[in-house]
């Protein structure tokens, strides 16, 4: 993948507007999204920097898209294009992929809120395909009704009479001209042809879109020649690390500089306002000056923070304290009366400790500041390339444009890669020192100044009607994780309860980082929605599956991947002793699944075990279905670690777990030997399909835990000591 | 300076004789395939071949492959044509790929001792390997397929 800088270097550097010959499209965002532009308006905005290529057809028939989908192993950098590609009709095997640059006003989906448009080129929230996928089809549609005019005007015929097939179109007689031959003597028209949502192809005539093309991306990663910010090699670079203070929020006062100083290939220190990079020629002499750095630390915003008493006790205080501050989430009907009336009432409470995100790739970046000060080029793998650029300039006191930013492949994000504070350093360490830096976060620094899924109280309630029907439901969360805390408290898209009541409870700032963490909330209150109600079915003498289609107000699309999820599973069919199966309901970015996990635990050492997983995913149209299987898995691998090993914990400010020793994560002697994907055959837009697979795990688990052994847990994640515990209740 | 022969080729580097391995391949001698994950012999990202046997480069120093032969993932084979690299793209196993030329590294070297090995010997295997993005299930399948293959 080559990378590319700003977005007029990269119009220059390919020569897309003059010189190199073909057909360039340009594009710009307006405010009803990406637009393809004229010539005239497209040498308008290249001079005000607006505008930037998007499509090359080059008159060899190459074909060039630029791809805004940042890639962490999700797919998006090939999914994106291709849907471009399908409405150009292109051949795919001619298509060649850009990264695009960080310009969200020329690559970013919009975003309207009221009459605010907003550009983003952020890829979280499982966002790519489901934000991309209007404006790509409309870009290829266009381009491809240019192509067929140029055609039909050098034939004299109407281009009612002419169709394509992959990258040739075709006229009367069987006439043909490819796509290069048309760019090698065409122009964009003055005018553009207005592509209306009808004339684009039936989902039956798709011949990219959900057909699984292979991921481009995937040569590379099997040679070693895959290039992530960490590989970038840069002349006359040096190295650095940050050490951050072991209590967060701290800020350095002074340091062992004297000391430094004699050590071999040491170039100095930077202090930052959290931390001190260590400079030196080569890593192994940064690891040296790593270890011998003594750093006076400010107290810590976390100073005297302590995890484990803060959910246990101190959250189910302030959980019950109406001077709490709370939220409300979500509110229909008449919660009050419904669980005035109520038949049966049902409540439980339900906790989960801290999630690190414990990306392969230790967060680092690579920056190179400029003799004269006034420019800074940078390597790094961001989900957000668009804010990233533009908080380095904030930092370094530049405007955007003097930030040249290169997007790399990223070694994992899950949320973590969405915020560039690292980059932040390197951009700062390079300013400083005047040298180009590849900065590295060691293992232990990544997790000890880290950015964690909150950890979280839950209090639920639901009320059956006397028939026994699900009519009342109400939901607390607290925790301190602002804008972290709701999602996926909202259950109406799946149970349609008439009286419903959550609310979002902040229990004050505990002084530690918190960040999005693949699906983030939906892994807390997906859990505690899914195990209660799980719960309740028990309590009615009824099979969980069964309570569901029966007591619990479904909407169509809830049961349609109900009862998917019960035919892939067998639902009804006896497992091998010692096995039994959890069921549960996952919504997630628009996307709605249902799961069942079949597990087994091992009574004396508390160690459970998920042996196989089927996921019944409606995500509406599914571009690319194998890289999207591929998301599911690993969503269901994902949160399979949350839900069994993972676990960071605060002791007086200080993140206690330093490594994978003891922060584990889920190998593969412990993974499922069958994960089972299945996608609804739906018509619908594309929804999102990033996240959708990890939030089910937490009560899959914890309902086939139940069906097994008749005990309930209540803490994720649930490890041995707690299974044990549950299984002495 | 400490001499030994990386991919087939006589290599040198002069930095002290207890640097990790891995950091003299990637930044010295400038092969980035093998990957850094954690420095402390518990991911599995960075492991080549030292004689033949994987090792987790990061807890190798330099001074143990005096005169030894390396092999990383840049010359498992010239063109992806190792059974391992084509089943992983058939599998289309990598997902953000990180920790992926440390999985074929280490499933290169049980494929080289056990041509036909069951699945639980590739697990057992390959347990010291941590692919966080969970392409576990993928990862079996390729290796069971450039078994058959290969």
């Amino acid at each position: 993948m080559t990378t590319m800088t700003s977005a007029k270097h990269a119009v220059s550097r390919r020569g897309f507007l003059k010189g190199a010959g073909g057909l360039t499209f340009a594009v710009a965002l307006g405010t009803g999204g990406i637009q393809l532009l004229t010539p005239a308006q497209a040498r308008a905005a290249a001079r005000q920097g607006q505008m930037s290529a998007w499509v090359h057809i080059g008159a060899d028939d190459k074909i060039t898209i630029l791809t805004p989908g940042a890639e962490m192993g999700q797919g998006s950098m090939t999914s994106v294009p291709l849907i471009l590609a399908e409405e150009l009709d292109a051949d795919w095997s001619k298509v060649a992929l850009e990264n695009a640059p960080a310009e969200p006003k020329v690559y970013g989906y919009t975003r309207k809120r009221g009459t605010n448009v907003s550009y983003s080129m952020a890829i979280v929230g499982s966002r790519a395909v489901m934000m991309y996928y209007k404006p790509m089809r409309t870009a290829g549609a266009q381009v491809r009704k240019v192509l067929m005019q140029a055609a039909a005007k050098k034939w004299g015929v109407p281009v009612a009479q002419l169709k394509t097939e992959p990258s040739v179109v075709i006229g009367p007689g069987g006439k043909r001209l490819t796509y290069g031959e048309i760019a090698a003597f065409a122009e964009v028209p003055d005018k553009l042809p207005a592509v209306s949502a009808k004339e684009l192809k039936k989902p039956a005539n798709f011949r990219l879109i959900g057909k699984s093309q292979p991921r481009r991306d995937i040569p590379p990663k099997v040679d070693g020649s895959a290039k992530f910010s960490i590989d970038v090699q840069l002349p006359g670079m040096v190295y650095a690390s940050t050490v951050h203070a072991p209590v967060q929020g701290a800020k350095p006062l002074s340091w062992n500089e004297d000391k430094l100083k004699t050590l071999k290939g040491y170039l100095g220190a930077v202090k930052l306002k959290e931390g001190v990079a260590v400079i030196a020629d080569n890593f192994e002499h940064v690891m040296a000056a790593r270890a011998e750095l003594q750093v006076k630390w400010s107290k810590g915003k976390a100073a005297g923070y302590n995890s484990e008493p803060a959910l246990m006790t101190e959250y189910p205080k302030q959980a019950e304290d109406p001077k709490t501050k709370a939220k409300k989430v979500d509110a229909k009907g008449d919660t009050a009366k419904a669980f005035a009336d109520a038949g049966k009432v049902y409540k439980a409470d339900y906790r989960c400790d801290y999630g690190y995100h414990a990306q392969m790739e230790p967060l680092n970046a690579v920056a190179s500041v400029n003799e004269a000060g006034d420019k800074v080029e940078i390597w790094e793998g961001t989900q957000a390339p668009d804010r990233s650029r533009g908080m380095i300039a904030e930092a370094l006191g530049f405007k955007t444009g003097q930030v040249i930013h290169n997007q790399m492949y990223m070694g994992g994000g899950f949320g973590r890669r969405s915020q560039t504070d690292y980059t932040v350093e390197a951009a700062l360490i390079s300013k400083q020192i005047k040298k180009p830096v590849k900065m590295i976060w060691t293992r232990e620094e990544d997790i000890n100044y880290g950015m964690f899924r909150p950890q979280t109280l839950q209090k639920l309630e639901a009320a059956l009607d006397k028939s026994g029907k699900l009519v009342g439901w109400k939901h607390s969360v607290i925790g301190d994780g602002r804008r972290l805390l709701s999602g996926g408290m909202k259950i109406s898209s799946y149970y349609d309860v008439p009286n419903r009541h959550a609310v979002e409870q902040s229990a004050g700032k505990h002084g530690i980082r918190t960040k999005h963490w693949r699906a983030v909330a939906h892994v807390f209150n997906v859990y505690a929605i899914e195990a209660l109600i799980d719960e309740i079915a028990a309590a009615q003498g009824m099979d969980p599956l069964e309570f569901r289609l029966k007591n619990v107000p479904l909407t169509a699309k809830a049961r349609r991947v109900l009862e998917k999820v019960a035919q892939m599973s067998d639902w009804g069919k006896k497992r091998p002793d010692g096995r039994a199966l959890g069921l549960s309901m996952t919504e997630r970015s628009g996307s709605l699944g249902a799961q069942v996990a079949e597990v087994s635990v091992d009574r004396k050492s508390g160690k459970i075990r998920v042996h196989k997983v089927w996921s019944a995913i409606d995500g509406g149209i599914v571009v690319q279905p194998e890289a999207a299987r591929r998301n599911i898995e690993s969503g269901v691998h994902y949160g399979l670690s949350s839900v069994l090993v993972e676990r960071a914990t605060i002791k007086d400010g200080s993140v206690q777990q330093s490594n994978f020793h003891d922060y584990q994560v889920l190998r593969m002697a412990d993974s499922p030997e069958e994960v089972h994907v299945e996608f609804l055959d739906r018509p619908t837009k594309p929804t999102g399909l990033g996240e959708i697979g990890n939030p089910g795990m937490g009560s899959a688990v914890a309902n086939g835990f139940y069906a097994l052994t008749g005990k309930r847990l209540y803490h994720m994640p649930f490890t041995p000591e707690r299974v044990l515990e549950a299984l002495k209740t | 300076m400490v001499a030994f022969t990386l991919n087939g080729k006589r290599v040198s580097v002069a930095t002290e004789p207890d640097t990790p391995l891995l950091w003299a391949v990637r930044e010295h001698l400038k092969l980035t395939g093998t990957k850094y994950g954690c420095g402390a012999g518990l991911c599995g990202a960075c492991t080549v071949h030292v004689n033949g046997k994987a090792v987790k480069s990061c807890q190798t120093q330099l001074s143990e492959v005096e005169g030894a032969r390396v092999l990383t993932i840049e010359g498992l084979s010239k063109d992806s044509s190792h059974p391992l690299q084509k089943a992983f793209i058939a599998e289309q196993v990598p997902q953000c790929g990180y920790c992926q030329s440390g999985q074929i590294m280490k499933a290169a070297e049980l494929l080289a001792s056990n041509p036909k090995p069951s699945r639980d010997q590739i697990v057992a295997h390959m347990n010291g390997n941590i692919c966080r993005c969970g392409t576990y299930n993928r990862i079996v399948a390729a290796v069971e397929r450039a078994s058959k293959e290969g």
